[in-house]
Order: C-alpha cells, then sequence, then structure tokens
C-alpha cells in the first residue's frame, strides 16, 4: 500500500534520512520507535509530503507521490495525520473543526458532514464536546478531536506522529485506546511513538530508526524481545 | 500673551473654514486607508511569499516607506513624482492621498506579514494534511485567526493617519490646520487656534478609539474560548 524506496532527505546540508527503504501493507499498524533526531518523523512527513522528499521515491497504492504531475492534495485526502501538538483550529468548535474538510474538499452538504462529524465523535466518546472550542478540553480529548478529524476523510491510511508526547500521563491512555479501536477496525496505521506497550501489543512491526537509517524491523515480540542489533539494544535498554 | 484672555470668538468666525477643515482631515484619512489596506494586504502576502520576484521588490518597498519620513514622501510625490510621471500637478488632494496610501501601504503590510506570520506552523500543515491547498487553508484557517490578530494594530494605524494627515497641509491642503493658520496670521493669536485644532483632532482620535475597541469586542465574542456557542445562546 505504501512503498518507499531510497528515500533521501535533507535539510540544507544535514542529511536527515540516508536511504530508507520500506514497505507497508494494508490494514498493518507499523509502529516507528528511536531516539530523537533518528529521522523518524521526518520519515513520516514525508510519506504525506508535509516535507519534500530530496531523493528517492514514495508510492501510495502505486502512485508516485513525489512526482510533480501528481496532485498531492489528492493524495493528502486518502492520508490523516495526526499531531503531537493537535492543531486544531482555534477558531472553530470541535464540530466545525471535523466538519471543515469533507465540506471543503468532498463537497459534502452541510447537515450530512455534521452527522459523520457526530459519530466520528461517537467513536472518540466525545458527542458531548461536539460545540466546545478546542482550547476548553484537555490534551487528551483535543488529541481524540484531530483523530475525529483526520477520520471525517476517510482515509487509508492514518500517520501518527508522538500523538501522546505532549499529554499528561493520565490522559495518554484515552487516546491509545482511540487508536487501538481504529487498528482493530483494521485501519493501516503508521505510529511514531515513545509508547513501548503500544508498538508491542498493537504493532504488527516494529521499526527501529536511528541516525537517518531502519536499523532494524521486525515483528515487536523480536525486536523487543530478542533485539539484534546494538544499537537497538543500547536504546531499548534505556527506555524499558 | 494673556493665557486667560481667550478669544473663542474668532473661532467662531472661521467656523465653515474648521468644518472644511474635519471634511478634508477625514476624506483624506479614509481614502489613504482604504486604499493603504488595499496595498497592504498585496505587499503583506507577497512579503510571506517564497518567490523571490515577489518577496524582494514588496520587502524593498515596505522598507523604504518605512525607513523615510512622511514629508519628505509629501514633497517627493507631490512636487516630483507626480508632475514627472503624469507632465502636472493634480493638486494637494490628489497627491496627499497618493502619499497616505502609499505611506499606510508600508505600515499595513507589515501588520499583514506579522499577523499571518504570527499563526503556528502547525495549522497549515493541519489543513494541508487534510488535502486543503494552500488557499483554501489560507482561507478557511489562516486568515480567520490572523484577521483578529491584525484589528488591534490596524486600530492604531487608522489614528497614526488621521493624525499624519495634518502633514497634507504643507502642501496647502485646506484642512484642520489651514483654519488655524489663516486665524493665526490675520488675528495675531497663536493659543486659540492651534490648541483648537489639537482638541478637533483628539475628539477625533478618540472617537475612533472607541469604534476600534468595539470592533475588537465584537470580534472577541466571536471567538471567546471561555464560552462555546451554545452556552452563550444560554446565558
Amino acid at each position: 500500500m505504501i512503498k518507499v524506496e531510497n528515500l533521501h532527505k535533507y535539510f540544507g546540508k544535514l542529511e536527515v534520512l540516508k536511504g530508507i527503504d520500506y514497505e507497508i501493507h494494508e490494514s498493518e499498524v507499523v509502529c516507528v520507535i528511536g531516539p530523537s533526531g533518528s529521522g523518524k518523523s521526518t520519515f513520516l512527513r514525508c510519506l504525506n509530503l508535509l516535507e519534500e522528499v530530496t531523493d528517492g521515491a514514495v508510492y501510495i497504492e502505486g502512485v508516485k507521490i513525489n512526482d510533480p504531475k501528481t496532485n498531492i492534495n489528492d493524495i493528502r485526502t486518502e492520508v490523516g495525520m495526526v499531531f503531537q501538538q493537535f492543531n486544531l483550529f482555534p477558531h472553530m468548535t470541535v464540530i466545525d473543526n471535523i466538519t471543515m474538510a469533507p465540506m471543503q474538499i468532498r463537497k459534502m452538504k452541510k447537515a450530512d458532514a455534521e452527522k459523520l462529524a457526530m459519530e466520528l465523535l461517537d467513536k472518540v466518546g466525545l458527542r458531548t464536546k461536539a460545540h466546545n472550542f478546542p482550547q476548553q478540553l484537555s490534551g487528551g480529548q483535543q488529541q481524540r478531536v484531530a483523530i475525529a478529524r483526520a477520520l471525517a476523510m476517510k482515509p487509508k491510511v492514518m500517520l501518527f506522529d508522538e500523538p501522546t508526547s505532549a499529554l499528561d500521563p493520565e490522559m495518554v491512555n484515552e487516546v491509545l485506546d482511540v487508536m487501538k479501536d481504529l487498528a482493530k477496525e483494521g485501519m493501516t496505521m503508521i505510529v511514531v511513538t515513545h509508547e513501548m506497550g503500544f508498538a508491542r501489543e498493537m504493532g504488527d512491526r516494529v521499526l527501529f530508526m536511528d541516525g537517518g537509517y531502519i536499523v532494524e524491523e521486525g515483528q515487536p515480540d523480536d525486536v523487543f524481545g530478542n533485539p539484534q542489533n546494538e544499537r537497538t539494544k543500547a536504546f531499548l535498554g534505556k527506555v524499558l | 500673551m494673556d493665557l486667560f484672555d481667550f478669544r473663542w470668538d474668532i473661532i467662531w468666525n472661521y467656523r465653515d473654514f474648521y468644518i472644511t477643515g474635519i471634511w478634508v482631515t477625514l476624506a483624506l484619512t479614509l481614502v489613504g486607508y482604504i486604499g493603504g489596506v488595499f496595498f497592504g494586504v498585496l505587499l503583506g502576502l507577497a512579503q510571506t511569499s517564497k518567490n523571490k520576484i515577489i518577496y524582494w521588490p514588496a520587502k524593498i518597498y515596505v522598507d523604504v516607506f518605512r525607513g523615510t519620513p512622511m514629508l519628505v514622501q509629501i514633497y517627493i510625490i507631490h512636487l516630483a513624482l507626480i508632475p514627472t510621471l503624469f507632465g502636472q500637478s493634480y493638486g494637494w488632494f490628489i497627491s496627499g492621498a497618493a502619499a497616505l496610501i502609499l505611506n499606510s501601504a508600508a505600515y499595513n503590510a507589515e501588520i499583514f506579514r506579522a499577523g499571518i506570520q504570527s499563526i503556528d506552523k502547525g495549522q497549515m500543515e493541519a489543513a494541508r494534511s487534510l488535502g486543503l491547498t494552500h488557499s483554501q487553508a489560507m482561507r478557511k484557517v489562516i486568515l480567520p485567526q490572523a484577521v483578529r490578530r491584525m484589528v488591534p494594530p490596524l486600530g492604531n494605524e487608522f489614528i497614526t493617519l488621521l493624525k499624519d494627515s495634518s502633514l497634507i497641509n504643507v502642501i496647502a491642503a485646506t484642512d484642520i490646520l489651514y483654519a488655524s493658520k489663516m486665524i493665526a496670521g490675520t488675528y495675531s493669536r497663536v493659543w486659540e487656534p492651534y490648541l483648537f485644532a489639537a482638541f478637533l483632532y483628539l475628539i477625533m482620535t478618540f472617537i475612533v478609539t472607541k469604534v476600534i475597541a468595539y470592533i475588537e469586542h465584537r470580534f472577541s465574542i466571536e471567538y471567546n474560548p471561555r464560552k462555546s456557542k451554545k452556552e452563550r445562546a444560554e446565558t
């Protein structure tokens, strides 16, 4: 479903991704772990071209997305993204946050979009907050709204960029629970995370990145239980 | 000069000149402001552009007009620029309005640029990641937030322009100051006419300040994080 070939990314002269090859299949949950600065967020952001790809290719369902001829806006409607800082639109109520993109892009009628939004809010357990502004919600609630907002475009893939890193500890689980439900429904998910418990429990595969490379990847039990690479061992030794 | 022997009657005698002066001041300010906001938006957007051919001319324009005195700009526009470009002068109103528009555009451009750039870049990323185009994201997400932040500085700019419009007097505009100068010349009295001119400006800026405060208040109601629409309807 997603295929990455020899992906390189430079920020100026700094090479952040040094040739990534990877393939993600439908309904897979891939968790990306690694120390800060390892390139894992950049890797994720290259998958919907929030970062320009310097070299190499990213294919989504066979379409090369970093081809100048590809309409990236169309691709992005299929790829939902959830950010560390939620990035809800503060001038809109919760329900308007969710209905905006379907109405703007899919030309959905307001009533239909609101019906969809309420269903999604049910799913993330926030139906009663529909008419609140984002600032009135806790961090965990805001992140759940952000997930609902991304789901409103009915994406085929969801990208999560450290979705629980900005949350107070007691709110982490409510967000992870929503993500687990999503995974069980068969959503294809790529999750950059520091939540090793989530990666181990929910990941179909775990991918350890360091220094701009994929250092190790495999089944969670193998990567966590029997890491092969020295750097993986050192990292897991610190975080587990 | 006896401070306590004011002759307010001479102001009354020149009331028609003051009334004309008030209209001239308001007309110059409004034309200057509306034109300044219009060109300011374009210059401000140009200054957020990544295209160097769009960015640099706008940047240079803004720096030149902010970095030189308005009085000098007025003389150059009235005595040099307009006669050179059009072969003749069109009088103080056209020159004065042009100077105010061109000057105000530079300051408004900075207000727009700063307003747009003050919005967290995560907002644009979130909007684009949903599939919105750049211009859809600007329209629905960035500008509605930026405009709210622009209201107070845009209000300040209006007040600045209202006061700076008195500089057009140097090219013989029949504004408020013109009436005062006539009185001063005729009666050899300075306190009454110039204090009265100051008083008129003070009244005008006071009214404008109140209007701006009202507009700011309206904007904050529409966007009150502490109160949802439903709660507001209930109270």
